[in-house]
């Protein structure tokens, strides 16, 4: 991932540039996982923590009850060249005053957005939060039922042949006479999508648009993230 | 920035600069920080250097001393905030980086010999 600077969205106007939003308002936002490291803690400790590049975020669209049923917010993130993108995602990011955007997502709330408005780090989140990460795994394409599930195998020696890395028996005989759902077999492993829950915002460092997040998340280094708060329990 | 360099650039500024060098084979006076219900007081841990494990802020070091005739080895994290300074009495000449052969020597047998003044 080349160009971490998003030069097309940084500039232009910068309707938050103050402070920060309602709790009603902090509705997530798009961002890219650079990597992880620790974190040394006054007290001592070693936090591990991954290291996102969180927006800047545009609005691009709005859905509204009226017309889609629903109130969200399409987020716009990480300029993409024109020559790169269709005739149709540059109109469509026209209609925010923007060039085309690598990844867009679609975010409940915000009614107050207006199409445009660039989202930051800092309006959004600060230390001592709480967020949901979610990111895709890495793919290990179709993987066997040791790799994928964690099956034991065969043993290596006392006659075993032909047979080191099989999943074993997948049912009974004529009672029940089927396999049963969910049993645990070979096939593709990785590449979902996962959100990893409740993480805590250690720094947010907003010069340079990055959110530390204690612990791991999903995905390889340069994947997207959807970060979200946690909602507030009433 | 690259994603490597922003990620470099957050371990730099924790890295600590104002420890002295020292190697395995020294013997180092590590005074740390510790808590005590409310207060804070400072604990001096002496011993010879064993190893240290390089990883920029993942740098630990480890110094082993024998108390009351058993061995006691601690670990530390070099850019840790909880070490208040480390102080090196003597610098020892010795022929490796880890010393784990301390370990099975004891009394006279597990003197290093200290670094002459024309090295």
């Amino acid at each position: 991932m080349a160009d971490v600077e998003t030069a097309e969205t940084t500039d232009g106007q910068d309707t938050s540039a103050a402070g920060a939003l309602d709790a009603g308002e902090r509705i997530g936002m798009l961002g890219r996982k650079l990597g992880m490291t620790q974190i040394l803690d006054p007290r001592g400790r070693a936090i591990a923590v991954t290291v996102i590049e969180l927006g800047p975020c545009v609005v691009v669209q709005r859905k509204t009850p009226d017309r889609d049923g629903y109130t969200a917010v399409q987020l716009g993130f990480s300029a993409k060249k024109e020559s790169r993108a269709t005739k149709a995602a540059i109109g469509h990011a026209k209609k925010a005053g923007k060039g085309p955007f690598q990844l867009l997502r679609e975010f409940r709330g915000g009614e107050n957005f207006e199409v445009g408005r660039t989202l930051r780090v800092t309006d959004m989140f600060s230390a001592g939060d709480r967020v949901h990460v979610t990111g895709t795994t890495k793919g290990r394409g179709f993987a066997g039922v040791i790799r994928r599930h964690g099956f034991g195998g065969f043993p290596g020696g006392h006659g075993t042949h032909e047979y080191f890395r099989h999943g074993g028996s997948i049912g009974n005989r004529s009672f029940p006479g089927r396999v049963f759902k969910g049993r645990r077999m070979a096939g593709q492993f990785g590449n979902d999508r996962v959100t990893t829950r409740n993480l805590s915002v250690v720094q947010v460092r907003g010069e340079q648009n990055l959110l530390l997040v204690a612990g791991a998340v999903a995905g390889s280094r340069g994947g997207y993230v959807e970060v979200r708060p946690v909602a507030e329990v009433v | 920035m690259g994603a490597g360099d922003i990620i470099q650039a957050i371990e730099a500024e924790q890295l600590r600069s104002d420890l002295p060098t020292f190697k395995p084979g020294d013997t180092v006076r590590v005074h740390v920080k510790v808590v005590e219900g409310e207060k804070e007081r400072i604990q001096v841990f002496e011993g010879v250097c064993l190893r240290r494990k390089h990883g920029g802020v993942r740098e630990t070091f480890t110094v082993r001393k024998v108390s009351y005739g058993i061995g006691v080895e601690r670990t530390f994290p070099l850019h840790s905030p909880r070490l208040d300074k480390i102080e090196v009495m003597t610098r020892g000449r010795v022929r490796r980086a880890k010393l784990y052969y301390l370990r099975e020597r004891s009394g006279r047998a597990a003197r290093i010999k200290e670094v002459s003044q024309a090295s």
